[in-house]
C-alpha cells in the first residue's frame, strides 16, 4: 500500500511539472507584456498552441533523416525524466535516488546533444549556426554547473537533490559560497533556457538567435515536442532554485496529504515570483552580442569554482 | 594454471605471426586465418584474465620460463591488476579482429600487417604477463615496434612515414626511460623480479625520480601532454582495426605500466605525487579535447579525444595516489576504480569510434570530414552506432563515459578531507578541468557526427557511400552493446573490479547493490547514487509514451517539401554549415590561450588580380616550446659529431686512448 502511494506521488510529480510547464511560459509571456504595456496574449496561450501545432501534419525537409524525427522524441523524454527529478512540491520521492543532480545536468546535456545533431540534420547554415552557439554556450555553462553542484554538495554533503532540499531546510544559514553558487545557477540558467541576455526566445530570423535556429526545420507535433521540453527545461531551473535555494514548504518524504497540499501551494507561489523576477530581469538589460556571452558565462564559472574554492579552504564559508 | 593457458596463447599468436608471411601467396585465406586464429585466442585470454579477476581462478603462482638473462629467466603471473587489463586489452582485440575479418578485405598490402598484428597482440599481453623487469622491457619494446611496423604499413605515404620516425623516437625515448626507472628500483643488488623489487626499501627522492621516469616513459606511451605529440600522427596512420587498438588498447598498456610501477612497486608514494598527475592529467584532458575539436581529420580527431581520455583516467589515478597517502582507504578504493573504469570505457567506446572512421575510410575513401556528409542515409547501421558511441564518448547518461566520470567527480566531492594545502587548491580546478573538457568532448562529438553523418552530402564520394560488411557492422554493434551494458550494469563492473582495488590501494568500493534499483552507490545513500538502467528504463518509457499518444490521438501524418531554411534554402551544399565553421566560435574563444592561433588576411592592392586570402594560424605549442629546439639541438650537435667519421685511423687510436684514460682517471677519483 505504501508502495503504491509512493508511485502515485511521483507519477503526480511527473504530470504535475508536464501540465505546469506551459503555464509558466505563458506566465512569463503575460508578465513581460504588461511591463511594456501591452496586452499580451492570455496565460493560457502556450496550450493552445501547442494543442494547435500537436494536430497539424509534418512537413520533413526532403532530406531529413530517422535521427530528425526520433529526436524530438529523445529531447523531451531526457527533459522530463530530469524535471521529473527534481523535488517540486515534496522531496524523498520514490524514484529520486535514480539520478542525483550531476546525472540530471547530463540528462540536460544529452537533450542538447541531439538538439544540436537535429540541427544540423537537414543541412542549411542556420540549423549549423545554432548548433554551433549552442555548444559553445554549453562548453562554459556545463562547467559553471558542475561547480555550482559541487558547492552546494559540499554545504549540503550530498548530490541527492532530496537530501540537499533537506539539510537547506534544517540547516538554513547565510553562507558566501552558497551566494556565488546561486548567482552562477542564476547565469546558467538564463543561458540554458535562451533567455535574454543570452538569446532572445522571441525572434526568429535574427542572426544571433541560437536555439531558434536550431529549430527552424522543426513543424507540427515535432515542433509541438520541442516546445513542451523547452518549457519543461525553464520550469526545471525554476524549481531548481526553489529547491536548493528557497526549500521552504516542501513535503518532507512519506508525508501525509495536506503536507503535499501546503507544498504544492507553496511551490505555486516559487515559481510564479520566480517568473515575476525573471521577466522583471529580462525587460531591465539588453541582449549580448554573441561573443560577450562567454565572459558572461565564464563569470559563472568563476563564481562557481571560487566557491567551491572556499569551501575547500573552510567548511564554514 | 590460467598463466599456462595465457603463455601458450601468446605463443601461438607468435607462431601465427611467423606464419603469416608464408600465407601471403593467398592474402584472402591468410586474412581470414591470421584475424580468425588472433580473435579466438583474444577471446581465451580475455576469458583467463575475465577468471582470475573474479577469483575463479588463481594466477597469482609464477611459472618461470628458462629465457631471457640466464641468472633471472622470465617470471610470469596473472595478478588482479593484470587480469583487469588483460580483459579490457584482450576484448578491444578479439573484436578488432572481428571488424578485420571485413576490414582487412579491403588491404591493398596484407602482408605488411597481417604478420605484425598478431605480434602487437602477443607483446601487449607479455606486457601484462611479465613479472620481472627484463621480460616487462622486452614485451614493452616488441609491443612498440610492432605497432611501429603497423603504423608503417601504408609507407609510401610522406605523412605516414614521418608518423612512422616521430613514433619510433618517441618509442624508444620512452622504453629508455622505463629501462632507467627499474635500473633504479631494482638497486645495486639487481632485484629485478617485481615480488623481490616490491620488498626494497628505497629512499624518498629515488622514489620520486621514480615517478618522474615512469611519467615520461609510461606518459609517453599513454599520450600525456606534452609527451602525446606523436599520438595524433601515429595512430591515425595505421589501418583502421590497428588504429582502434593503439588508441582504446595499448594507451591502457601504458596506464598498466604506470599503475603497476607507482602504486604497486616502487613503495610508498609522498603527497606531492598527486599534485604532479593530477596536474598533467587536467592538462591533458583539456588540450586533448581542444585538439580535437579543431580538427578535420575523422582519424586525427579520434586520437587527440583518445588523449583527452588518457587525462581524465589520469585524474582518477592522481585522486586515488592523494587518498592514499593520506589513508583515505574508501575514497582511495572510489577514485581507483573510476581511473580503471574509464580505462576500461574509453577501450570501449574508442574502438567503436575508430571503426565507424574506419567504415567511413572503407565507403567513401575520405578522412576529411569536411568533405563527407548525409552518411545517415547511405550507411544506416554504421550511422547508428557511431551515434551510440559519441554519446558514450560524449560522457551522456544512459551510456558508460557518463559512470565514470561521474565516479570521478564523487571523488572529488570527497577530497576536501585532504590535508595539504595544495591539494586543496588543486583538486577544485581539476574538477573543474574534467566538467570542461567533458564538455568539450560533447561539442567535439556534435561537430564530428554532424559534419561526417548529417546534413547534406558534400562530394560525390559521400552521395554514393555503400555500407560496409557484415563483420564490421557485428563488431560495432557488439561495442556498442557493451558500452550500453556497462552504462546501465555499472554495479557489475565495479564489483568485479574489487579485486584490484584491493590489491593497489588496500581498500574496495563497496558492494554494489545489484537489486532492487541496479543503482549504484559509491560512498553512501545519502550523498549519492546513480541508476543508469532507470534512467535508460524511463528515457524509453517516456518517450515511446509521447509518441505513442501523439500518433495516436493527435497526427501521425507526414508531407516531405523542401527545406525551410528561413525561406531562402540554398540547393548547393556548400551553403551547409562546415567543420571549421562549426569549431570557429570555440577556437575564437579558447584558440588565442590554448593555441596562439589567430587569423591572416591579407587583401590584394587595388588592381591585383590575385585572390584574397584568409588562413588560421595554430600552433601546437608543446611541439614549438619544447620539441624545436631539442630537435634543433641534437641536429646541430649530430652535424658538429659528423667530422668524426672521417678521421684518419692514428686519430680514432688516439681518441680510443685518450677515452680510456678519461675513464681510468674517473675510476681512481671514485675509489
Amino acid at each position: 500500500m505504501g508502495l503504491i502511494r509512493e508511485m502515485a506521488v511521483q507519477g503526480a510529480q511527473m504530470v504535475f511539472v508536464l501540465l505546469l510547464a506551459p503555464l509558466l511560459l505563458g506566465l512569463t509571456r503575460k508578465l513581460k507584456a504588461r511591463m511594456l504595456d501591452r496586452v499580451g496574449p492570455p496565460i493560457l496561450q502556450p496550450y493552445r498552441d501547442l494543442l494547435k501545432l500537436v494536430r497539424k501534419d509534418v512537413v520533413l525537409a526532403e532530406n531529413a533523416s530517422w535521427l530528425f524525427r526520433v529526436a524530438p522524441y529523445l529531447i523531451f523524454a531526457a527533459t522530463w525524466v530530469a524535471a521529473a527529478l527534481v523535488p517540486t512540491f515534496a522531496t524523498g520521492l520514490q524514484f529520486s535516488w535514480t539520478a542525483d543532480l550531476i546525472a540530471i545536468t547530463a540528462l540536460l546535456a544529452s537533450a542538447r546533444f541531439f538538439l544540436a545533431l537535429a540541427g544540423m540534420d537537414i543541412g542549411t547554415a542556420f540549423g549549423g549556426i545554432g548548433a554551433s552557439r549552442e555548444m559553445l554556450f554549453a562548453s562554459l555553462a556545463e562547467p559553471a554547473m558542475i561547480m555550482m553542484v559541487f558547492v552546494v554538495a559540499l554545504v549540503a554533503g550530498s548530490t541527492q537533490l532530496s537530501w540537499v532540499a533537506n539539510f537547506m531546510l534544517t540547516h538554513a544559514s547565510l553562507r558566501v559560497s552558497l551566494g556565488m553558487a546561486l548567482v552562477a545557477l542564476i547565469i546558467v540558467a538564463l543561458a540554458e533556457n535562451a533567455r535574454i541576455p543570452v538569446d532572445n526566445p522571441a525572434t526568429h530570423l535574427e542572426l544571433t538567435m541560437v536555439h531558434e535556429a536550431m529549430v527552424l526545420e522543426y513543424s507540427g507535433r515535432h515542433l509541438a515536442v520541442i516546445e513542451l521540453a523547452a518549457a519543461l527545461k525553464l520550469l526545471l531551473y525554476v524549481s531548481l532554485i526553489a529547491c536548493v535555494f528557497v526549500p521552504w514548504g516542501l513535503a518532507p518524504p512519506r508525508s501525509g496529504f495536506w503536507p503535499l497540499v501546503v507544498g504544492a501551494g507553496t511551490y505555486l507561489a516559487k515559481i510564479s515570483v520566480g517568473a515575476f523576477l525573471l521577466v522583471l530581469f529580462e525587460t531591465s538589460i539588453a541582449k549580448m552580442r554573441v561573443f560577450r556571452v562567454p565572459e558572461f558565462l565564464g563569470a559563472a564559472l568563476m563564481l562557481g569554482f571560487l566557491g567551491t574554492l572556499l569551501l575547500f579552504v573552510s567548511r564554514s564559508f | 594454471m590460467p598463466v599456462v593457458v595465457a603463455l601458450w596463447s601468446v605463443a601461438v599468436l607468435i607462431a601465427t605471426a611467423a606464419l603469416a608471411p608464408l600465407l601471403v601467396g593467398r592474402p584472402h585465406g591468410a586474412t581470414r586465418f591470421v584475424y580468425t586464429v588472433a580473435g579466438l585466442v583474444a577471446l581465451v585470454l580475455a576469458a583467463t584474465g575475465g577468471a582470475v579477476l573474479l577469483g575463479l581462478a588463481d594466477g597469482s603462482r609464477e611459472v618461470v620460463l628458462p629465457i631471457g638473462l640466464p641468472w633471472i629467466g622470465a617470471h610470469f603471473r596473472i595478478d588482479p591488476l593484470s587480469s583487469f587489463f588483460l580483459v579490457v586489452i584482450d576484448l578491444g582485440a578479439a573484436l578488432a579482429s572481428l571488424y578485420a575479418l571485413g576490414y582487412g578485405a579491403h588491404e591493398e598490402h596484407p602482408e605488411r600487417v597481417l604478420p605484425f598484428f598478431p605480434a602487437f597482440l602477443a607483446g601487449m599481453n607479455l606486457v601484462l604477463l611479465a613479472a620481472d623487469a627484463f621480460g616487462f622491457l622486452v614485451a614493452w619494446e616488441f609491443m612498440s615496434l610492432a605497432s611501429w611496423a603497423l603504423v608503417m604499413a601504408h609507407h609510401h605515404e610522406e605523412e605516414n612515414r614521418r608518423a612512422g620516425f616521430v613514433y619510433l623516437v618517441m618509442a624508444s625515448f620512452g622504453t629508455l626511460m622505463l629501462l632507467l626507472a627499474f635500473g633504479l628500483m631494482a638497486g645495486p643488488g639487481g632485484a629485478y623480479g617485481f615480488a623481490e623489487m616490491r620488498d626494497l626499501a628505497r629512499s624518498e627522492w629515488l622514489r620520486g625520480l621514480v615517478l618522474g621516469l615512469v611519467l615520461l616513459g609510461a606518459g609517453s606511451k599513454a599520450g600525456l601532454v606534452p609527451l602525446h605529440v606523436w599520438l595524433p600522427l601515429a595512430h591515425p596512420a595505421a589501418p583502421s582495426h590497428v588504429s582502434a587498438l593503439m588508441s582504446g588498447v595499448m594507451t591502457k598498456v601504458a596506464v598498466y605500466g604506470f599503475v603497476r610501477i607507482v602504486f604497486d612497486l616502487v613503495g610508498e608514494p609522498a603527497w606531492w605525487w598527486s599534485v604532479v598527475v593530477l596536474g598533467l592529467g587536467a592538462l591533458t584532458a583539456v588540450l586533448g579535447v581542444l585538439h580535437a575539436i579543431l580538427e578535420r581529420d575523422f582519424k586525427r580527431l579520434l586520437a587527440y579525444s583518445t588523449v583527452e581520455n588518457i587525462g581524465i583516467v589520469f585524474i582518477g589515478l592522481g585522486l586515488a595516489l592523494a587518498f592514499r597517502v593520506n589513508g583515505m582507504a574508501g575514497p582511495a578504493a572510489l577514485a581507483i576504480t573510476a581511473a580503471l573504469f574509464h580505462a576500461l570505457n574509453h577501450s570501449l567506446f574508442k574502438g567503436l569510434m575508430f571503426f565507424g572512421a574506419g567504415a567511413v575510410l572503407t565507403a567513401t575513401g575520405e578522412r576529411d570530414i569536411e568533405k563527407l556528409g548525409g552518411l545517415i542515409h547511405r550507411l544506416p547501421v554504421t550511422a547508428f552506432v557511431v551515434l551510440g558511441g559519441a554519446m558514450a564518448i560524449s560522457a551522456l547518461p544512459p551510456l558508460n563515459g557518463f559512470v565514470s566520470e561521474w565516479m570521478i567527480f564523487q571523488a572529488v566531492l570527497l577530497s576536501p578531507d585532504l590535508p595539504q594545502w595544495p591539494l586543496k587548491f588543486m583538486v577544485p580546478a581539476v574538477g573543474a578541468a574534467l566538467a570542461f573538457s567533458a564538455a568539450l568532448a560533447g561539442a567535439c562529438f556534435v561537430r564530428a557526427y554532424g559534419i561526417a553523418f548529417l546534413g547534406r552530402p558534400r562530394s560525390t564520394a559521400s552521395a554514393e557511400a555503400r555500407e560496409v560488411d557484415g563483420f564490421s557492422r557485428l563488431a560495432m554493434g557488439l561495442l556498442l552493446a557493451l558500452c550500453l551494458l556497462a552504462g546501465i550494469v555499472p554495479g557489475l563492473v565495479i564489483d568485479a573490479m574489487g579485486s584490484v582495488a584491493t590489491q593497489i590501494v588496500g581498500h574496495a568500493m563497496p558492494a554494489q547493490p545489484l537489486l532492487p534499483s541496479l543503482s549504484i552507490v559509491p560512498v553512501s545513500e545519502s550523498r549519492s547514487s546513480y541508476s543508469g538502467m532507470l534512467v535508460f528504463v524511463f528515457i524509453l518509457m517516456s518517450s515511446g509514451l509521447a509518441m505513442w499518444a501523439i500518433h495516436r490521438w493527435a497526427s501521425r501524418v507526414v508531407r516531405r517539401g523542401p527545406a525551410w531554411d528561413c525561406g531562402f534554402p540554398d540547393a548547393s551544399p556548400v551553403t551547409q554549415y562546415a567543420a571549421d565553421s562549426f569549431a570557429m566560435p570555440i577556437r575564437r574563444v579558447f584558440g588565442p590561450v590554448a593555441f596562439r592561433s589567430h587569423i591572416e588576411r591579407s587583401m590584394p592592392p587595388p588592381g591585383d588580380p590575385s585572390p584574397a586570402t584568409l588562413k588560421v594560424v595554430r600552433h601546437d605549442l608543446s611541439w614549438e616550446i619544447l620539441y624545436a629546439p631539442i630537435a634543433g639541438r641534437v641536429s646541430w650537435l649530430g652535424e658538429r659529431l659528423n667530422t668524426l667519421q672521417f678521421l684518419s685511423i692514428r686519430s680514432y687510436l688516439s681518441l680510443v686512448f685518450v677515452a680510456l684514460v678519461g675513464l681510468l682517471v674517473v675510476v681512481a677519483i671514485w675509489a
